[in-house]
């Protein structure tokens, strides 16, 4: 049973709405078991009032993500210290 | 083409249609000619959305089935069922209809034509879309050599059948091979069946070659197969992998 | 609404209607959608347990057989989701939350909903009671299927279907607001459908 469910990728439009980077290739902690992983690797809930993505090793929430009209808001609290590539930069 | 290191926000522009192609009963190629595209990278997808006479809107993923070249983009949409919007892309739009995409959206699922290691490409259904972008991304530089292990439910379901037995009979590097789930086409040497360890172990790049492995595919699929391939002994690390669903709509 | 981008041409969408009897922003659906913001629970009924803390640290428990020895009342709703679809007239079964607090003893001001599976939402005690809620058990004459939050959900119908929080554990009755899963990231504190209280401010 897969449930209902993508992967973080599929934010990366809503993300990418709010950021000038590419979040969904940035790289986290989660903060409820540890493993480190991209965005893009979290399960991804979108029949859903906003996205919610988890943790692939513990199902814990990483991040909420809600838009309304004129507004985003975004909830990171289960993820720890983003690294963000930037290439070309030093 | 070159592309800014930090990306601007992100704003739906209008495409218009430029052609349409049938690839199989079920699905369809669509050019879109997108003014002032900045580009793309194979892997990545696009938003399109719909927007009814009385204000009602609605928007879905697709990937991007072209290498980049310029101002053109192709999407390759598979008509669902009980869909909303695919039946509508499918089956609907015409050339010289406007479409409202903005993009190219992600970073991760993605290849680029300058790495150097073997690339393995595991495909079901519909999710050979993006990775068709792989391949046909791949230049005439291009050192890394590609398989494609396609797993589809039979013969007529198979995207770009022609173009990916030109590809792999050209020299340029590809290997494919197909796994049907339902029906095989006449004297195919495996009945039909799922992707199993198997198979992978007879046509995919071994792991110690340390291919770079890009599954894309319905969510129990991709599953499946990272399991797979991990349990193979393919570093996790080297998978990457794109999950769509009937809520998602991608490809 | 949201930026209204270029019309389609021939696009209508999924067939829905505007009945004048909805909420407003709501369109009309035939089918039951069925949202998650995670794995489905299947907790079996004799796992299950309901549990009523209040603000004192009182504790009450409902295993399956104590709730459903409980007086259940049947009850035809509708049914209003933030995302924009609303389902009208739902035959539901279920236990009166007035009938579950019956016995607790309380003067808290607030609720926080807790489900199987980590879910929250909080809503003001006072929209818990008074015939506005229930604790569901059965929906058009079956068992409630776990996509639809069974064994047994909340169901608030008065207020958007964010608050009717499936797979309910524990309702903890509290003195200060908390604002749950979907209040604290933008959906509005309490949620009226007829004001359209959607998001922060609204």
């Amino acid at each position: 049973m897969t449930d209902n469910r993508l992967d973080g990728n599929a934010a990366g439009g809503a993300l990418r709405e709010v950021f000038a980077v590419d979040l969904t290739a940035a790289t986290g902690q989660c903060s409820n078991c540890s493993q480190r992983l991209a965005l893009a690797e979290s399960r991804l809930y979108t029949h859903a009032p906003g996205l919610v993505g988890r943790c692939p090793g513990c199902d814990a929430v990483l991040f909420r993500l809600v838009r309304g009209p004129g507004r985003a808001w975004l909830d990171l609290r289960g993820v720890t210290c983003l690294q963000f590539a930037l290439p070309g930069a030093t | 083409m070159a592309r800014a290191t930090v990306l601007g926000r992100l704003t739906w522009r209008v495409a218009t249609v430029a052609a349409v192609r049938d690839e199989t009963p079920t699905a369809r190629t669509i050019v879109l000619d997108v003014p002032g595209w900045p580009g793309h990278l194979a892997g990545q997808h696009v938003d399109v959305r719909l927007t009814a006479p009385d204000g009602y809107s609605t928007q879905r993923s697709y990937s991007v089935a072209s290498a980049p070249r310029g101002d053109r983009l192709e999407l390759t949409v598979e008509s669902l069922p009980d869909g909303e919007v695919s039946p509508y892309l499918t089956r609907v739009l015409s050339v010289g209809d406007p479409l409202e995409l903005r993009g190219p959206i992600g970073g991760w699922f993605v290849w680029r034509p300058e790495a150097p290691e073997p690339v393995q490409l595991v495909a079901g259904g519909s999710g050979a879309v993006p990775l068709m972008a792989m391949i046909r991304a791949r230049t005439a530089g291009t050192a890394a050599p590609f398989r494609l292990l396609y797993s589809v439910r039979d013969p007529e379901a198979v995207l770009y059948r022609d173009e990916l037995r030109g590809a792999s009979e050209d020299g340029s590097g590809l290997d494919v091979t197909y796994a049907y789930t339902r029906r095989a086409p006449e004297g195919w040497p495996r009945p039909p069946g799922r992707v199993d360890a198997g198979l992978l172990a007879e046509t995919a790049w071994a792991p110690e070659l340390a291919p770079a492995c890009y599954v894309c595919g319905p969510t129990g699929f991709v599953e499946t197969v990272a399991d797979l391939l991990v349990a193979a002994g393919h570093d996790p690390a080297r998978i990457r992998t794109e999950r769509f669903g009937p809520g998602g709509g991608r490809p | 609404m949201s930026v209204i981008g270029i019309v389609s041409p021939g696009f209508s969408g999924r067939r829905r209607g505007g009945a004048p009897d909805l909420p407003p922003g709501q369109y009309l659906t035939e089918d039951f959608p069925v949202l998650s913001a995670g794995p489905t629970p299947h907790v079996p009924k004799e796992s299950w347990n309901l549990t009523v803390t209040t603000e004192t640290g009182a504790a009450h428990h409902w295993d399956w057989a104590g709730l459903t020895a409980l007086p259940t009342e049947r009850f035809t709703v509708d049914l209003h989701c933030v995302t924009k679809w609303s389902k009208l007239a739902t035959a539901w079964e279920g236990i009166s939350l007035d009938t579950l607090l019956a016995g607790v003893e309380t003067s808290a001001e607030y609720a926080l909903a807790h489900s199987y599976g980590g879910y929250t939402t909080n809503l003001p005690l006072e929209d818990l009671l008074d015939g506005q809620a229930w604790i569901a058990v059965r929906y058009d004459g079956e068992d409630l299927t776990p996509e639809h939050g069974g064994p047994a959900r909340l169901l608030v119908p008065h207020l958007y279907l964010w608050k009717s929080a499936k797979w309910v554990s524990a309702i903890r009755l509290l003195n200060e607001d908390h604002p749950g899963f979907w209040e604290s990231v933008g959906y509005h504190n309490y949620g009226d459908p007829w004001r359209e209280q959607r998001y922060w401010g609204d």
